[in-house]
């Protein structure tokens, strides 16, 4: 029966998975073609003003001019690559794989799974129920929750793109620790008790929901479906986030900023924390302004540490979790995530 | 009659999701009643983890992300 499906489902199978594919791979040779003209691009942009290149407004011009159409290409590509990613998963599937682990294995495969499960924080509450009340441990539930949001693929693709890849590979490595080591802390903590009476009281047990087939061309649909959702919803913050950063790189003064966010201040890590919790922000918006914020010579693990706090420890998710937590459970995620990225924070200011 | 209920906090796509399978059950003709359920706990008794889901006659045929329309109009003819 399975041999009969898979053939039928095959590549190639019909004229128009042939056209997507094909398409799909035009629009990849398209995107290559503009996004390698983007220098020039800012370049006449700038020229095309009154302004002197070298002053302050010129550099801050030539950065939004440049970052802007890049910023947003890449963003549309990685979004629509994990589209197609993450039509392989579901929050259910992630569910029934991790309820059979204990703590530990546990913790770590949720964390890894939390970056390729769909997840949107309008769905958090039932995601977080979802887990719990199919056997799925506390602890377990932390990890992927904290892990979902932080280590994304807009964060590690706009990385990647603007930072280099050896700061997105260091996020990933420390985002995924945090996750791991926050929730097997809270894991180990046993604060059942301090979830909401409501959801304790819920023993619903999973269900199984009917395989969904999808083709190869659904799941190009997915990938085109992710970027009109996600970089529909985002761009806005990028624009922002952009136009902070091209203020940065044309007008804050490189010795000013060393002086405070530079490796020799120590406080600057706990600072970074602080702020950046009630500063809520989507990776996208963050990470132009982490860019600018490099270049004038701000140190990697204060960066880094402002940038998680800002993605994972957010206070309208916060809110939305306060429905299933108490006010101490909440305070205790905070606490200890918080932590968690002070460490990395202070770790690599000491090790770069 | 068909018996449907659509999962969800109230979210965009939820709304979405409950005029989808209107329009399709309009579309094939076949009677149904349509009912939300917004509150937590009666979404999470039907064991899904992701929202909107989709309930048929007691039974749950979807979870998470818009349904497909062909999907939809295979659940109403089943």
């Amino acid at each position: 029966m399975s041999l009969g499906s898979i053939t039928e489902h095959a590549p190639g199978a019909s004229p128009s998975t042939a056209k997507w594919i094909g398409g799909t791979i035009a629009a990849l040779i398209l995107w290559s073609l503009v996004y390698s003209q983007l220098v020039p691009f800012s370049e006449w942009v700038v020229a095309l003003t009154p302004v002197d290149p070298k002053s302050h407004l010129g550099e801050a011009i030539s950065f939004f001019a440049y970052d802007t159409p890049k910023v947003l290409m890449l963003l549309t590509l990685v979004v629509f690559g994990m589209g197609i990613v993450r039509s392989f998963f579901s929050p259910e599937k992630t569910r029934a794989l991790l309820a059979g682990n204990r703590e530990g294995v546990g913790n770590a495969l949720a964390a890894g799974l939390g970056i390729v499960t769909p997840f949107c924080s309008c769905s958090a509450v039932p995601l977080f129920i979802g887990f719990v009340s199919a056997g799925v441990p506390l602890g377990v539930t932390f990890s992927f929750l904290i892990s979902a949001p932080m280590v994304n693929e807009v964060a590690l693709g706009l990385l990647f793109g603007l930072v280099g890849w050896k700061v997105a590979l260091t996020y990933l490595a420390f985002g995924l620790a945090v996750a791991i080591v926050s929730g097997w802390i809270i894991g180990r903590l046993h604060l059942e008790h301090w979830l909401e009476e409501w959801v304790r009281n819920i023993r619903s047990g999973a269900i199984e929901l009917p395989p969904e087939e999808l083709s190869a061309v659904d799941r190009i649909k997915a990938g085109i479906d992710a970027v009109y959702e996600i970089v529909g919803k985002v761009w806005p913050w990028i624009i922002a986030g952009i136009a902070a950063g091209a203020i940065i790189h044309g007008y804050v003064p490189s010795d000013l900023l060393v002086l405070i966010m530079g490796r020799d201040a120590w406080w600057s890590v706990p600072a970074a924390v602080v702020i950046g919790i009630p500063m809520y922000s989507n990776a996208a918006g963050i990470i132009p302004v982490v860019e600018a914020l490099l270049a004038k010579g701000a140190a990697l693990g204060t960066v880094l540490a402002f940038m998680m706090a800002v993605i994972a420890l957010s206070l309208p998710e916060m809110i939305i979790l306060r429905k299933v937590l108490t006010i101490r459970l909440i305070a205790v995620f905070v606490g200890v995530v918080g932590t968690g990225i002070l460490a990395v924070g202070f770790l690599f200011n000491a090790l770069f | 009659m068909k018996d449907i209920k659509v999962l969800g906090p109230g979210c965009k796509r939820c709304t979405a999701t409950a005029e989808m399978v209107q329009a399709e059950a309009n579309k094939l003709g076949v009677p149904v009643t349509i009912e939300k359920v917004t509150d937590y706990a009666a979404i999470a008794g039907y064991g899904i983890a992701s929202t909107p889901g989709i309930v048929i006659d007691g039974k749950v045929v979807h979870a998470g992300g818009l349904p497909k329309s062909e999907d939809i109009a295979r659940w109403l003819a089943a």
